[in-house]
């Protein structure tokens, strides 16, 4: 049974294809993540599935309702979490939480035990306003109202955009605890290192679906030799190795280059020539693709 | 109808949370009154007076100490350049030049007329109208006194002539603060409300807080009764708040039923809030809510007849004027406080209200459907 049913959904705003026609579900109990840069149309297929926003074609049902028809149905099952921080700001962390829970008719102790860490870690600021919290709590405080009257189904736009890299830790960490109390989760995230905590993936560019599977699988798709690199400069040594025979790609990636080649190819070919470049290497590795290696593999020659 | 409690109750924990906003809707409106009503006066007194007295006999003395005497004019003092005169009114030390010719006495007594000229200062259209009007009665009195002297007689008793003695009706001594105080009482009651209305709800627009709403089983309806509702118990004490004021300070009639007027106030509300939320559709962002906003409230604010009375705009203008809400507020403001108006002279406004109430609000809620 699928949570999430998408059948060739697509939206225009003036010339711009936001998303293209497309179709896809996730299952129930699913952690599926949409993954893509900025302009992907993540967030459009987002409000048109909580039904703020209305597709120009196709049709999409949420616990077999469809989100133009039923929207008042699904309004009621879906705990919804916007890309920008969307609580009252001058309202305290209990005020707020109250209040959504008076909105959904439902008390806010009901639900403790769904919430679990997440409540406890920011119980201790509850007087405190919206407004004066820090990134990380902010996110927590809204993921709180959004599962205040414990929906079927949770759509997260860009939880983890703009929080640092321990909180967006302890953040999917949340996800996998509240999929565990039987909630179906759609997210959507720019972080391609995020991919690897979900259950299935839809990588997405320019308002289309280029792949969707399971990470493990789209990793596993990637069949080209690839290679970590690293130089006393990586940017010169990028260009010098542009020049590499049968070179299928390199870009920089964290502290390394990524080398991908057309052919095998041993470490020592490589060393060499850099050698011969004139750049020395201080680390060379093969390596597994990961799902960013993947996505930039698709974007260029896919 | 929970959810609307709930909405609403939310609405006055941010309001009373935020101290420049308590400030601005309700020391800010009593104070916008106390000092308006006392400004706002078109009593127009010590009207600066030049003199070209080429004739220097009794008669023209006499029209310089009537002038002397009046608490209409200030007497600047005489001259016998025209030259000197005219700088004077270039340079704004003068309002009024007034010349009287030579042979002025002499011409009254042999031709039994006389002429002297006025010269206003016209930039002011109001005050040149009222300095007129001075003038031409004090010349007046002055005829009659010159006349009977010649005669011998007691001016009052020997010529009959019809004098038009007006008398005030419902303002009798013509007191300015029980004109102005309900009018910009109704003007700033609008304003304030239409803006805090507007701005409100875009504010929730912009800061995206209105998009998590919509994900709740929230209806427009009821989130629309939950931000009007809040407004329109403010909307309330701002008006008793003003009034309060303007019979405690001012000392202003109050000859009506003040049921009466809190009915209408009830009605005027809704139309007011109504406004403030069809603009609040119409914006995208608290700024282009305020430009609008502004657009409206200062054409109703001239057209509403506070300034100009409104049988004096041309025809299009006092059409304009059936869709003013301020208009109607303004004259029903007056009809009970200061005439006493009673519920049937209100009436057809009161229909006519409850109409544009209705039209707003459902104009506003369709429109808002539409956009999301």
């Amino acid at each position: 049974m699928s949570a999430i049913a998408v059948n060739g959904i697509s939206k225009n705003f003036g010339e711009i294809q936001a998303v293209k026609p497309m179709s896809f579900s996730v299952k129930e109990g699913e952690l599926f993540g949409l993954i893509g840069p900025d302009g992907a149309g993540k967030t459009t297929l987002i409000k048109i599935l909580v039904t703020v926003l209305k597709p120009d074609s196709g049709f999409a049902t949420i616990d077999h309702h469809d989100v133009v028809k039923d929207y008042h149905y699904i309004r009621n099952i879906i705990g919804y979490m916007p890309g920008k921080f969307a609580l009252y700001q001058d309202l305290s962390i209990e005020e707020n939480m109250k209040f959504f829970a008076d909105v959904f008719g439902t008390k806010l102790e009901d639900n403790l035990e769904l919430m679990g860490d997440i409540y406890k870690q920011i119980e201790p600021f509850k007087k405190r306003r919206a407004g004066q919290l820090s990134g990380g709590m902010k996110q927590k405080l809204a993921l709180c109202c959004a599962l205040i009257h414990r929906p079927k189904i949770l759509i997260l736009d860009e939880p983890t955009t703009g929080v640092d890299a321990v909180s967006r830790k302890e953040f999917w960490n949340m996800l996998q605890h509240i999929r565990t109390q039987g909630i179906s989760i759609l997210v959507s995230t720019p972080y391609m290192d995020e991919a690897a905590k979900c259950d299935r993936i839809a990588l997405m560019q320019d308002g289309s679906i280029i792949a969707l599977d399971t990470p493990q699988a789209i990793r596993d798709s990637f069949t080209y030799p690839i290679f970590g690199i690293r130089g006393a400069n990586n940017y010169h040594l990028i260009e010098k190795m542009k020049s590499f025979p049968h070179l299928r790609s390199i870009y920089p990636s964290g502290e390394f280059a990524h080398l991908v080649m057309n052919q095998e190819i041993t470490l020592q070919e490589i060393e060499d020539f850099a050698a011969k470049s004139g750049e020395k290497l201080i680390e060379s590795k093969l390596i597994k693709a990961d799902i960013e290696d993947c996505f930039i593999e698709m974007m260029q020659h896919g | 109808m929970r959810t609307i409690i709930h909405l609403v109750k939310k609405e006055f924990l941010q309001i009373l949370r935020s101290k420049l906003m308590l400030r601005v809707m309700t020391v800010l409106p009593t104070m916008q009154l106390i000092v308006l009503s006392f400004a706002a006066n078109y009593d127009v007194k010590h009207l600066k007076v030049y003199m070209i007295d080429l004739d220097l006999s009794p008669s023209s003395r006499l029209i310089a100490t009537t002038l002397e005497g009046s608490k209409f004019f200030d007497f600047q003092g005489y001259t016998f350049s025209q030259k000197q005169a005219f700088d004077a009114l270039d340079k704004d030390k003068a309002d009024i030049v007034i010349e009287i010719p030579r042979d002025f006495e002499k011409n009254l007594v042999k031709e039994n007329h006389a002429e002297v000229q006025i010269l206003i200062n016209a930039i002011n259209n109001q005050k040149s109208g009222l300095a007129n009007g001075y003038m031409q009665a004090i010349l007046n009195e002055v005829n009659k006194n010159i006349r009977g002297e010649w005669i011998g007689f007691n001016p009052d008793q020997t010529i009959s002539q019809i004098d038009v003695v007006p008398v005030n009706w419902y303002n009798p001594t013509l007191d300015y603060p029980t004109l102005m105080v309900p009018g910009v009482l109704a003007e700033l009651l609008s304003l304030i409300t239409i803006l805090l209305t507007a701005l409100n709800i875009v504010k929730e627009k912009e800061i995206g807080t209105l998009e998590q709403i919509n994900v709740t089983p929230v209806t427009k309806f009821q989130f629309t009764m939950g931000k009007l509702l809040p407004f329109w118990v403010i909307g309330h004490i701002i008006f008793w708040t003003g009034l309060s004021a303007g019979r405690i300070i001012f000392g202003i009639p109050i000859l009506g039923s003040l049921w009466l007027l809190e009915g209408f106030l009830s009605i005027y509300l809704f139309v007011v809030l109504g406004i403030g939320l069809f603009i609040s559709n119409l914006a995208e962002t608290q700024q282009q809510a305020m430009f609008v906003a502004f657009f409206f409230i200062m054409a109703f604010i001239l057209l509403c007849g506070l300034f100009t009375p409104v049988e004096n705009m041309p025809q299009w203008a006092q059409w304009l004027n059936v869709v003013n809400p301020i208009y109607y507020f303004v004259e029903v403001n007056r009809l009970v406080l200061i005439k006493g108006s009673g519920f049937k002279i209100i009436a057809p406004i009161m229909g006519g209200m409850v109409f544009y109430a209705v039209a707003i609000n459902s104009l506003a809620i369709w429109r808002y459907r539409k956009t999301t």
